[in-house]
């Protein structure tokens, strides 16, 4: 009896600690997550710094182990004329010189100095807006600055993560349209894994008064803009900033990190890179870690930092997957990678097989083996011409397009084409064998892959009949025996 | 040293006669009521009746000024009134750069400076709305603004480097018979800074109060409006002593026989 009294007035006891220890348990929790709060704002500085900027492709030296410190950046703004495209000019408002702006690289508890100034020569007063700012307007406000004058503000970075900045001065969609976006990346403590490459990566998307690829100075066109209809979707502010002698480039086994960003104004990025997968993205530019991805969706005013290790040479496209933007707008880079092949990983074309669904077996040819020829051969000019249209349009449009004007930078025009004109054995053994390398096109320079195409003699015969009968070039008609001959001299 | 510059005030407007062969040079501006472009809470404004001047004002006739009113000189101008980037394209304080010509707008001048400008011929700035009442017109209209060729030709101007080194009377002249509105360089208005537009515009979108308000309207008029839109950006960025290189001055006077 005592000693179960005893024993309940022992549980009582412990209810009553239970109880209080409970709230304390409670209250402890809360406290640790209120001080990771405050932890960010009150991470003490020390040091001054001028911060590093850089034009895009490239991005800052990464922060490392450095504590954090006062980062003073001086951001000039400029509007100046560049060009869109090859012989379409645009007045770009820019951060720094660069669409998209210069990149800014900060780590958690960093005490940014921004000095923003508007040069004399500017018409127009700006302002910026850094999706990494914890305060009203993310510093709009406190940095709307006149031309001819700077303005200064200062904000703590409380949360890693990659964040656009952007002018949000009226008319706002304007000033977006016209290239005024950039990245501000906030480490964690201690920086983010090293790797082999870092790429700094911008799409936005260009609204002009003429269609796309109309020459001269166009001109901003609002009511496009509103209507959403995109003449251009450009990475880094240009068609080609990324193609050709801009590629971005890696060796075989590197880790690749692309911090990409979507200025917008209005479109929505599919990220894609044709060849690889993204063994790691930052979804959205904040903490969560995705594994294996093959596109992402990046939201205008939005990241990503996408990562992946290169196992094979080649060149790797880079496109937003909404896919006409790519081969019709711009939207359209590459990453060179070069080092040993590796078959295990990816073979090539090992052969090229008849496919015969109907047949009892399937019937193997060698690769070199002629194909079957089309069932009517083409008796006239007239045909030949027809039937190479349509042949034209099946296997040759999607690279070299339906005027024969190619694409700027990255597959070399048929329209006009000095190279087409001056050698027509020349342009047969490619079509039948393919093309890998340099070559100079009406003085660009073109550095991509051609295939060798599964034509017969006769298909291959109409279809260059109708290329050098199309578009101003010299009207040499091939046959087939052309064919033949450039056939049985390899 | 009020009692100064109020002495100076009352010379200049004794003697203006002789100073500066004035009112030539303006045009009648017969007023009206018209709907800014701001759209401000969709009120209608009026505009009386007044006089301005065809010509934005140039270097000449600014060195003309400076030369009469030597505390408006560059060295002798007080820092309250007028920015370090004050006539910072003249060589000394009667002397543009030999670069600069005497026929272009003047430019890198302060409000303050404007304003003592026009009040020493007895004239005043322009209010924003008298201002844009006569910016409105085109050649052939009064009110130009629905015409899409009107809001291009301001637009492609907003995107034009240096055109503040052009020479005045150069652009077509408007109905009104008067020069240079657009294509010139930005004008200082009286009230420039009424309009308050905090540069943060998404924000001056929430106050239902009569200030900027038109930037969140998705209705067909932002077309319109929005070559206005970067007037009023442009206003809102101006503290009245800045002085810059894309900004000039025209003058303007009441009609109404008071005087």
């Amino acid at each position: 009896m005592k000693t179960t009294q005893k024993s309940k007035r022992k549980l009582k006891l412990l209810k009553h600690l239970a109880l209080l220890i409970a709230p304390m348990f409670f209250v402890a929790c809360f406290n640790d997550k209120k001080e990771e709060a405050e932890n960010a704002a009150e991470i003490p500085v020390n040091q001054e710094m001028i911060a590093e900027l850089t034009a895009p492709p490239h991005v800052p030296t990464p922060v490392g182990t450095r504590k954090a410190k006062k980062l003073i950046v001086k951001m000039e703004i400029l509007e100046e004329e560049g060009e869109m495209t090859d012989g379409v000019k645009y007045v770009y408002w820019t951060f720094g010189g660069s669409v998209p702006g210069s990149f800014i690289r900060t780590r958690v508890g960093d005490e940014v100095e921004f000095h923003l100034q508007n040069h004399p020569d500017n018409k127009l007063p700006h302002n910026i807006d850094l999706h990494a700012v914890t305060g009203p307007g993310g510093g709009a406000e406190s940095s709307f600055v006149a031309p001819g004058h700077s303005k200064v503000f200062s904000f703590k970075t409380l949360n890693p993560g990659l964040y656009v900045y952007h002018c949000a001065t009226a008319p706002v969609g304007m000033h977006i349209a016209n290239g005024m976006y950039g990245l501000i990346l906030v480490e964690p403590a201690g920086g983010l894994p090293k790797v082999d490459k870092e790429y700094y990566i911008m799409q936005g998307d260009f609204y002009t008064k003429g269609a796309n690829g109309e020459r001269g100075l166009q001109p901003f066109d609002m009511q496009k803009a509103v209507d959403e209809h995109a003449d251009y979707v450009v990475f880094n502010g240009k068609v080609g900033a990324l193609t050709g002698d801009n590629a971005i480039t890696a060796k075989v086994g590197e880790t690749v990190r692309l911090f990409v960003g979507n200025g917008g104004p209005n479109l929505v990025s599919s990220f894609h890179v044709i060849g690889e997968i993204f063994d790691k993205v930052h979804v959205e530019g904040g903490d969560m870690i995705n594994e294996n991805v093959q596109t992402t969706l990046i939201p205008a005013g939005g990241a990503a930092i996408v990562e992946f290790k290169v196992d094979v040479p080649g060149t790797f496209i880079l496109v937003d997957h909404s896919i006409f933007r790519a081969f019709n707008k711009g939207a359209l880079g590459m990453l060179k990678v070069e080092g040993e092949e590796n078959k295990k990983v990816y073979s090539g074309e090992i052969r090229d097989d008849i496919y015969l669904p109907e047949g009892p077996g399937i019937q193997t040819m060698p690769t070199t083996d002629e194909i079957v020829a089309s069932e009517v051969p083409a008796k006239s000019f007239e045909e030949q011409m027809e039937f190479g249209k349509q042949a034209y349009m099946q296997t040759c449009f999607a690279c070299h397009q339906g005027e024969g004007q190619g694409i700027p930078n990255a597959f070399p025009p048929l329209a006009n084409s000095d190279y087409l004109n001056a050698d027509v054995n020349r342009a047969i053994d490619i079509v039948l064998n393919g093309l890998t390398g340099e070559i100079t096109v009406n003085g660009e320079k073109y550095n991509s892959v051609m295939t060798r195409q599964s034509l017969s003699s006769d298909e291959v015969a109409n279809v260059l009949t109708y290329v050098y009968n199309s578009w101003g070039n010299n009207g040499t008609v091939v046959t087939k025996e052309m064919v033949e001959k450039v056939k049985n001299k390899k | 040293m009020k009692t100064k510059a109020f002495s100076l005030i009352i010379f200049c407007c004794v003697f203006q006669t002789f100073l500066f062969a004035q009112t030539e040079g303006m045009v009648y501006i017969e007023g009206s009521r018209y709907l800014p472009l701001y759209g401000r809470d969709s009120t209608v404004v009026e505009v009386n009746d007044f006089k301005m001047d065809v010509y934005p004002v140039t270097n000449k006739e600014f060195k003309q000024f400076v030369e009469k009113f030597p505390k408006w000189q560059k060295s002798k101008v007080i820092k309250l009134f007028a920015d370090d980037s004050y006539l910072s394209n003249w060589k000394n304080d009667l002397e543009l750069k030999d670069t600069e010509n005497p026929d272009s707008p003047v430019t890198y001048v302060s409000w303050f400076a404007a304003k003592a400008y026009c009040e020493c011929q007895g004239k005043r700035l322009p209010t924003v709305d008298e201002w844009e009442y006569v910016a409105m017109a085109d050649e052939t209209t009064k009110d130009a603004r629905v015409k899409p060729s009107y809001n291009e030709k301001i637009l492609s101007w907003y995107e034009t480097p240096r055109s503040n080194e052009n020479l005045i009377g150069q652009t077509p002249k408007n109905i009104w018979g008067v020069y240079d509105l657009h294509g010139l360089v930005w004008e200082w208005t009286l009230d420039f800074n009424s309009v308050l537009i905090t540069g943060e515009s998404r924000k001056d979108v929430d106050k239902d109060s009569n200030l900027f308000c038109g930037s969140a309207s998705v209705n067909a008029t932002d077309l319109m409006n929005y070559a206005a839109f970067m007037r009023y950006a442009i206003r809102g960025s101006l503290k009245a002593k800045y002085a810059m290189k894309n900004l000039g001055f025209r003058c303007v006077q009441d009609v109404n026989e008071k005087k």
